[in-house]
């Protein structure tokens, strides 16, 4: 659906979210959403942006979207290929990677990601594919964001199975376990960004995409959402960025 | 040491067996998976970081007792609904599980590869992956106190990867994404490779993973043997089979068509549970 602003909610998320990358990082990107993004952010604002894929590509600059996260071109275009034991254990788990870029199917309000059920463990309403990388992502990434179309379904109050640590129960949490990175810093949605309060780490709305309102992210939330008194306007998408988002979706 | 598929298959896999089929997107041994089926193997622990289309298949046809994995989804379309129905509805049998990290995962092959019984990592803190499974425990690291997680050794009974080629001694070249491939056979008590083509010399190539022969029970020739995955210097990823797969697998009915029609199998009845 287009807007009569020219781009969509989704275009808009994605923008969002490749303006939470810069040229100096060093990225783990997750696929879908994630990706898209990442490869935005290296073709326009972030040239340097070094992304790594948990199929040990390291380093890729892919001319298309990858479908999956081992795609023949993730290896083509990388300074590098390593095995699956290594991508972990030598990149991620020592603290080399500053950013993880993941997806959610639930989050909560202390950025707890859930992608393993929904219902319960045992006897499972819906089963998903579970937690791949992203559990040692959560642990180890200087930083992580999250990107994820805001709802009701997917913005719980609890998570049914915490797959990936955000910021557990609140402030400590984190540091109790003894979990090395800050934990996700940046929730994007096709609504607005929202971060974790810097006292009790519970996800606050900090930013609007134009044209949506406080209250249509509090109705997409299904916790009673607290608002920013700082509450900001997330700049439209250029022309350039829309262009490249749509040259790089149009190939998927 | 070069024996044909089907004999390869019945040698090193047996009923109630645990097996690897490993494969990180690239190089997935679809052709040994589908001999599985037709052979009829049942009650197999199936191991796999992965597990995707060919492992969907596997459980449907109704090979699998356990799956012990970390994703296990159809990459880049999304669920694999013989492995849900499986989970959910217990068809066309109960699918016990044991899930972990690709890290986690990842570890616990280097363990077995590595000949120790365990492997420490640091993960899976604050997760609730640790309370489902008794094969995460946290150990305290003896120098630092550090509280680490640790996971027991991954043996398969057997490991079966594809790779592009061999020569007639059986030395494999397999390279591009090499994913977990030469862990999984390192750890595993058998393994067979299946390879594009099998040459008189290998020519070496930079950056190679080479199996040498004598850690490998039998190699098998099966070109095109990983698609609708990818050989990297043979062929692509055919991505449409993978979106294909998800009308093929959603219903029960349309599965069991396709596992006769395709793989040349017989099929639960649609319906017939346990």
């Amino acid at each position: 659906m287009t807007t009569t602003t020219g781009y969509t909610a989704d275009e808009m998320m994605t923008v969002a979210a490749a303006h939470a990358l810069t040229s100096e990082m060093a990225c783990f990107v997750g696929i879908g959403l994630p990706s898209t993004a990442a490869n935005l952010a290296c073709r326009t604002h972030a040239p340097g942006l070094w992304m790594i894929y948990e199929s040990g590509t390291l380093g890729t600059r892919p001319g298309t979207l990858p479908l999956s996260i081992g795609d023949g071109v993730l290896a083509e275009t990388a300074d590098t290929v390593v095995s699956v034991p290594e991508v972990f254990n030598y990149w991620l788990q020592p603290g080399r990677i500053d950013v993880g870029f993941l997806g959610a199917a639930q989050i909560d309000r202390y950025a707890n990601i859930n992608t393993t059920v929904i219902g319960d463990y045992s006897d499972p309403k819906v089963r998903l594919p579970g937690a791949g990388g992203a559990p040692e992502i959560a642990a180890s990434c200087r930083e992580v964001v999250v990107v994820v179309r805001q709802s009701t379904r997917a913005f719980v109050d609890r998570v049914d199975f915490v797959t990936s640590m955000g910021h557990g129960r609140g402030a400590g949490d984190r540091e109790s376990l003894g979990l090395p990175g800050a934990g996700p810093t940046r929730v994007i949605t096709d609504l607005g960004v929202l971060k974790p309060d810097p006292q009790t780490r519970e996800l606050t709305l900090a930013q609007l995409h134009p044209g949506v309102t406080a209250e249509d992210a509090r109705a997409a939330t299904g916790w009673d959402l607290a608002v920013s008194p700082d509450l900001a306007t997330t700049p439209e998408p250029t022309a350039e960025e829309l262009a490249v988002l749509r040259s790089l979706s149009g190939r998927e | 040491m070069i024996v044909p598929l089907d004999e390869g298959v019945r040698e090193l896999v047996g009923d109630g067996d645990t097996v690897a089929l490993e494969g990180f997107t690239h190089l997935i041994p679809v052709a040994a998976g589908h001999e599985i089926i037709r052979q009829q193997r049942r009650d197999l622990t199936l191991v796999r970081m992965t597990p995707d289309i060919v492992y969907d298949q596997l459980i449907g046809a109704g090979c699998a007792a356990r799956l012990v994995f970390s994703w296990g989804g159809n990459p880049g379309v999304g669920s694999l609904h013989r492995f849900r129905d499986a989970i959910q509805h217990g068809w066309p049998r109960p699918l016990e599980i044991e899930e972990h990290s690709h890290a986690g995962m990842a570890n616990r092959y280097v363990a077995g590869a590595s000949g120790l019984p365990f492997a420490v990592l640091r993960g899976y803190a604050g997760t609730d992956l640790v309370g489902q499974t008794e094969t995460i425990k946290t150990v305290e690291c003896p120098f630092t106190g550090e509280r680490l997680a640790a996971v027991p050794a991954l043996n398969p009974d057997v490991a079966i990867v594809h790779a592009q080629r061999a020569d007639r001694s059986g030395n494999v070249q397999l390279w591009g994404i090499t994913g977990i491939q030469k862990e999984a056979v390192l750890a595993a008590k058998r393994s067979l490779v299946t390879v594009e083509e099998v040459v008189d010399e290998l020519e070496p190539v930079p950056g190679q993973v080479v199996l040498p022969s004598r850690v490998l029970s039998a190699v098998a020739v099966a070109p095109g043997g990983s698609r609708p995955s990818y050989a990297h210097g043979y062929y692509a990823r055919d991505n449409s089979a993978y979106q294909d797969w998800d009308a093929v697998s959603r219903e029960r009915e349309t599965f069991a068509r396709w596992l006769e029609d395709e793989v040349g199998a017989p099929a639960q009845l649609p319906g017939k549970a346990g």
